[in-house]
């Protein structure tokens, strides 16, 4: 098998041993980039050198005799939000083209101290906002399975790296389901962990009480793998938890759920769900009780309120949050021209530099935090917030883990949805929950719907600081899904045309 | 009845500091109205007596030791800047000219 087709752990297990060197595995990814992603488009920027140099950095520290992890010389696709300082950093936007980022995002600085080899940072949907990645300043990401249909978003082109084999793993952040949702319609593996496990500093905030960071890889322990070697407490994210990283590797090598507790979320079910996902969900409810499950139907009433309440608490944190692109300390500025002030100067670069998207969210925020509005939008949309948390909090009293389809349909066609924002917001139904009470949560592939053969996702939702159980849920899932199928379900999408070199 | 007038979306505008053209505002009231009607339904959520949350986890003020530490230096802080001058951000004029 080729190198780009190994997993993470394999490719880490090959670099220690001394098989393969760290440079030979990036220089076979920088090949795969350039081979596919004119069409893909899933990276914004890759500078091959600095690729390389990274490589050969990883190969003098082991040859130092350094101790390294298990992911030393794995290349990764990082997500556009995070900060580098050796590349540029945009978050998708106009606002912050060319931008390079004084210091270092923590998870950035634990990517790098774990010897991962940064290939280059991936495509998103401008500041996160969105579930395909067509709100991006610099162009649409297509999904591997179909390059008509979206990779979803906001971490699309994380997803669609993983998904085409540019890299073995990739970042993401997840304030919505931007992790799980891309991950589900690219038949790959991506997980949100509990609020607070990984680090906030130096991503660029979009809804600060939401944001988590978290990983993508094509099987779930390279998620894990991944997910514990930049997780953990950060003195530079004051939400950050004090505790240990729960024991998510050994979870997933664990990969069993016998007299293990599972709940259906009986409210994700019926209208605006496509047939197709119901099946293979239904499916892999009946193999997790035949794995040795304890399947019961929970009923959780208030979720039905958590996407509205949601589109009110993400705009006016990011209301707040996006007010720092001001045009005066980085970023862009425009129409300075020595007679306009610095008010008039910082509406028309905003009003230059921000997408569609960013300023309709900007103004609903706006408006949701306005006297006289607060009360009867913001301040409800908290109550909500707390009958989701009592929701969550029954659910876990009667079982170990939630289940639910990660979506309600499969990956849609590109341009279907780019001008309506309520059927967009639809994508993220299911994942909204977990992000409004922190809770861990994770997408494994569970099959492919009937009508389109696009992949199908299955979420897995545990208790804050859980991660460990959807870790180990989901490798029993992926354990017994590839028995049935013979191999991955990614072995399944089409081979993507490589262009000549 | 809408939820949002045209003139209300024109104000939150100016109140998000956005110089958005008259094509981008119409365009964008037909949709703030059509967002604003359908979040509104946690307005069904009428119990009084539900506490708010505002954050995920239960935390309270976390304080950091007040030391001295390494930061950006002046170069590295205005590296991004869109202009400067003797180590400082040079903004447009931030008052009237009256004033």
């Amino acid at each position: 098998m080729t190198l780009i087709k190994k997993s993470a752990a394999e490719l880490g297990a090959l670099i220690a041993s001394g098989e393969a060197s760290a440079v030979e595995v990036a220089q076979a990814h920088l090949e795969r980039v350039r081979a596919v992603d004119g069409q893909v488009h899933a990276f914004l920027h890759v500078d091959d050198e600095a690729v390389l140099a990274q490589a050969r950095r990883v190969d003098e520290r082991r040859a130092g005799g350094e101790e390294l992890g298990p992911l030393a010389g794995v290349p990764i696709a990082h997500k556009d939000v995070f900060t580098t300082t050796d590349m540029p950093t945009t978050a998708g936007s106009k606002i912050l083209e060319g931008w390079r980022p004084p210091y270092d995002a923590t998870v950035t600085a634990r990517l790098r101290k774990a010897g991962l080899v940064i290939l280059g940072k991936t495509n998103m949907d401008e500041f996160a906002m969105g579930s395909s990645t067509e709100n991006s300043a610099y162009g649409v990401t297509r999904n591997p399975w179909d390059l008509s249909r979206v990779p979803g978003g906001s971490s699309g082109g994380s997803s669609a790296a993983v998904a085409a084999y540019q890299a073995p793993l990739s970042t993401g952040t997840d304030t919505g389901g931007s992790i799980r949702q891309p991950a589900a319609v690219t038949g790959i593996v991506g997980t949100k962990p509990t609020y607070g496990g990984s680090s906030r500093y130096g991503i660029i905030a979009f809804a600060s009480s939401l944001d988590t960071p978290g990983p993508f890889a094509r099987n779930v322990l390279d998620a894990a793998l991944l997910h514990e070697a930049f997780s953990g407490h950060d003195v530079m994210d004051s939400t950050s938890i004090d505790r240990a990283v729960p024991p998510v590797v050994e979870a997933a090598r664990r990969a069993d759920v016998n007299g293990l507790r599972v709940g259906v979320v009986k409210e994700f079910a019926g209208e605006g769900y496509q047939a197709g996902v119901l099946n293979r969900f239904n499916e892999t409810v009946e193999l997790l009780e035949s794995l040795g499950a304890k399947v019961v139907e929970v009923g959780c009433p208030s979720f039905a309120y958590a996407l509205p309440a949601y589109y009110l608490i993400a705009p006016s944190e990011a209301s707040s949050n996006l007010a720092r692109f001001d045009a005066m300390r980085y970023g862009l500025r425009v129409a300075d021209d020595g007679t306009r002030s610095a008010e008039e100067i910082m509406a028309l670069t905003r009003a230059q530099g921000f997408g569609p998207e960013v300023k309709r969210r900007i103004m609903l925020g706006t408006y949701a935090l306005s006297s006289g509005y607060y009360d009867a939008y913001y301040g409800k949309a908290q109550q909500v917030r707390t009958l989701i948390a009592r929701d969550f909090d029954n659910a876990f009293e009667q079982v170990d883990v939630l289940v639910s389809p990660t979506t309600p349909t499969t990956a849609f066609p590109i341009g279907e949805r780019a001008d309506d924002p309520m059927a967009m917001y639809l994508a993220d139904l299911c994942t909204i929950p977990s992000n409004l009470t922190g809770n861990a949560a994770i997408s494994v592939p569970c099959g492919l719907a009937d009508e389109d053969g696009l992949p199908v996702g299955l979420q897995i939702m545990a208790p804050v600081l859980g991660d460990d159980r959807v870790y180990r849920v989901g490798a029993a899932v992926e354990k017994a899904l590839e028995d049935r199928w013979g191999g991955p379900l990614l072995a399944k999408a089409p081979e993507l045309a490589e262009a000549a070199k | 009845m809408s939820a949002i007038t045209r003139d209300e979306v024109a104000h939150l505008a100016r109140l998000s500091r956005l110089a958005l053209g008259e094509d981008e505002l119409d365009h964008l009231a037909a949709q703030l109205d059509q967002i604003i009607s359908a979040v509104a339904r946690v307005q069904e959520v009428t119990a009084e007596e539900i506490p708010p949350t505002s954050h995920a986890l239960p935390l309270t003020n976390v304080y950091r030791a007040d030391e001295v530490r390494p930061s950006l230096t002046p170069e590295q802080a205005l590296a991004g800047a869109p202009a400067a001058e003797e180590q400082r951000f040079r903004v447009p004029r931030i008052l009237d000219e009256e004033a």
